[in-house]
């Protein structure tokens, strides 16, 4: 679609975006990309990394408190990224908000999720929720793929309205083992190392 | 000859030299056996592909015509000011001044070479950027390590954005007997520049010993150095034909050139380093990122065009009115 191609057009010009694969290797397997969050673009960098064949097939998660507040931005996330939207913010109380997600998955598709939830200022990530841990244990064949996406934070800090160009690798690291009957807390930190340890 | 079929020989000659590079890699690919002689090989060919790319885009902005050119020139800039900011530290503060130099200075700098404002090209950066750019920091009200930081972009400013506009700036230049001809210039500049790169690296390979400069540049050799930049200057005397230069001025020109694309080479290895990194980036392959190969060209752009603007041009030529269609 001509959004996806300008959005992934303009990301790489302004931050190159290159991915570099260490300890996994762009294959069909599904996925769940799990990466650091600290720029409005982070979603659309690591999403122009990837084949466009596994583009294709690999869903971005947004925030619906965000990106679903005005038609506009419905429009870019929806039809530009082909996301799913997920409720943070719970307002329906009896709803899982993990649902769409389940959904995605369901059906065969890849997902991209920032565990922190929300944009940090710093380059490390912060403390992952418990989203991802769902996640693993429900779906134990899908493939957990670190990511860390470098200078981000310095291109677009939050706050900020305009990328500045500041190249950013997108490094892949291997997939998250799972370890049988582990803790959640014990998982999520696992799981934020990995992150770091894809930044080496 | 006319300007048109001058450049279609020069075109031809550089296909001509690499084709010979390719067939040269290709035959020395097939004779590498030790793992490091395959290494180098790689490389080589890697460098020689990315030429390849490398001439053909220089080639179609050149036919397209001056305009092709000029943004030519402004994304090599904009591309080596995000490799050099990419590895200078900035902070959040930075911001603002960063967007400016992106967005406003790159496109305003090579405006103005296009509507030949030479007047206000020549102190736009260095004057009028350099009080607004860290005056938008200050609002920024981040002290931590302000002068650092201010001068660090400072430079790259200088140095991706203001040296680079000094090639294409050659197009501005009103030479008498010359009329029509400028991208000739340009296209001189670049070959003896870059020429005097690639023959450096290859007699070094083949008969480089004694280091020049082991920390800072450790490729850099005494031999690689004679006899590619004597290489080079004598290439550069004799294209004399596409410059309104004399056979020994071009000699001339050319030394300078190549003496100045030495230095550039030798000081943003050390700038490079000094912000710990070996190469700038990686966007050519074989080669690093796009500043490892604008280096030379950085430091001998502007004295080339203020040579031949001093030497060449004449003192109520366009060029020198303080704004363009004024008189």
């Amino acid at each position: 679609m001509w959004l996806s191609s300008l959005l992934i057009g303009t990301v790489r010009l302004l931050v190159g975006a290159a991915p570099r694969w260490a300890g996994s290797s762009p294959t069909n397997a599904q996925r769940i990309y799990f990466a650091n969050h600290s720029s409005h673009i982070d979603t659309i960098a690591l999403w122009s990394a990837l084949p466009p064949a596994l583009r294709a097939r690999t869903r971005p998660v947004a925030a619906a408190d965000y990106w679903g507040t005005s038609r506009l931005k419905r429009y870019v996330v929806l039809q530009g990224l082909n996301a799913v939207l997920i409720d943070r913010s719970r307002t329906d109380p009896n709803a899982n908000p993990l649902d769409p997600l389940f959904a995605a998955l369901d059906r065969g598709d890849s997902l991209i999720i920032f565990p922190e939830g929300t944009r940090q200022h710093q380059p490390l990530p912060g403390a992952f929720k418990s989203g991802l841990f769902h996640l693993a244990e429900r779906y134990p064949h899908v493939e957990l793929i670190p990511v860390y996406l470098e200078n981000l934070h310095r291109s677009m800090p939050k706050g900020t309205l305009m990328p500045v160009p500041i190249t950013c690798t997108v490094r892949f690291g291997a997939p998250l083992q799972r370890i049988a009957n582990e803790e959640k807390q014990s998982f999520l930190n696992r799981a934020r190392d990995a992150v770091i340890g894809a930044a080496q | 000859m006319s300007p048109q079929q001058k450049f279609y020989w020069l075109i031809g000659g550089i296909v001509g030299l690499l084709a010979i590079a390719s067939v040269i890699g290709f035959i020395l690919r097939r004779r590498a056996q030790s793992e490091n002689a395959i290494a180098v090989v790689d490389n080589l060919n890697a460098r020689v592909n990315a030429w390849w790319s490398m001439v053909a885009v220089f080639t179609a902005a050149f036919v397209i015509g001056t305009n092709a050119t000029l943004v030519m020139f402004a994304l090599i800039s904009f591309f080596a000011l995000r490799e050099f900011i990419t590895l200078t530290p900035t902070r959040a503060g930075d911001h603002r001044a960063l967007s400016l130099a992106f967005f406003v200075l790159i496109p305003v700098q090579y405006w103005l070479i296009g509507i030949h404002w030479y007047a206000l090209f020549a102190i736009f950066i260095p004057v009028y950027a350099f009080l607004l750019l860290p005056a938008l920091s200050a609002l920024a009200e981040d002290a931590e390590n302000f002068l650092e930081r201010t001068a660090k972009i400072q430079w790259g400013i200088m140095i991706t954005i203001y040296c680079i506009s000094h090639a294409p700036a050659l197009l501005l230049l009103d030479i008498p007997g010359y009329e029509g001809q400028n991208a000739l210039l340009l296209f001189y500049l670049v070959l003896v520049v870059q020429l005097s790169d690639v023959l450096q690296y290859v007699f070094g390979k083949l008969f480089g010993k004694t280091k020049i400069a082991p920390i800072v540049s450790p490729s850099k050799t005494v031999e690689g150095l004679i006899g590619g930049a004597g290489s080079a200057i004598l290439i550069g005397a004799t294209m004399w034909w596409i410059t309104p230069f004399t056979p020994m001025q071009s000699a001339a020109m050319a030394f300078v050139i190549v003496l100045m694309g030495f230095l550039g080479g030798l000081t943003l290895s050390a700038v490079k380093r000094s912000l710990g990194a070996k190469d700038w980036g990686t966007m050519i392959k074989g080669h690093g990122g796009i500043m490892d190969r604008m280096d030379s060209v950085v430091f001998s752009a502007p004295i080339f065009f203020h040579l031949t603007r001093y030497f060449f041009t004449l003192a109520d030529s366009p060029s020198f009115q303080l704004f363009p269609g004024l008189n």
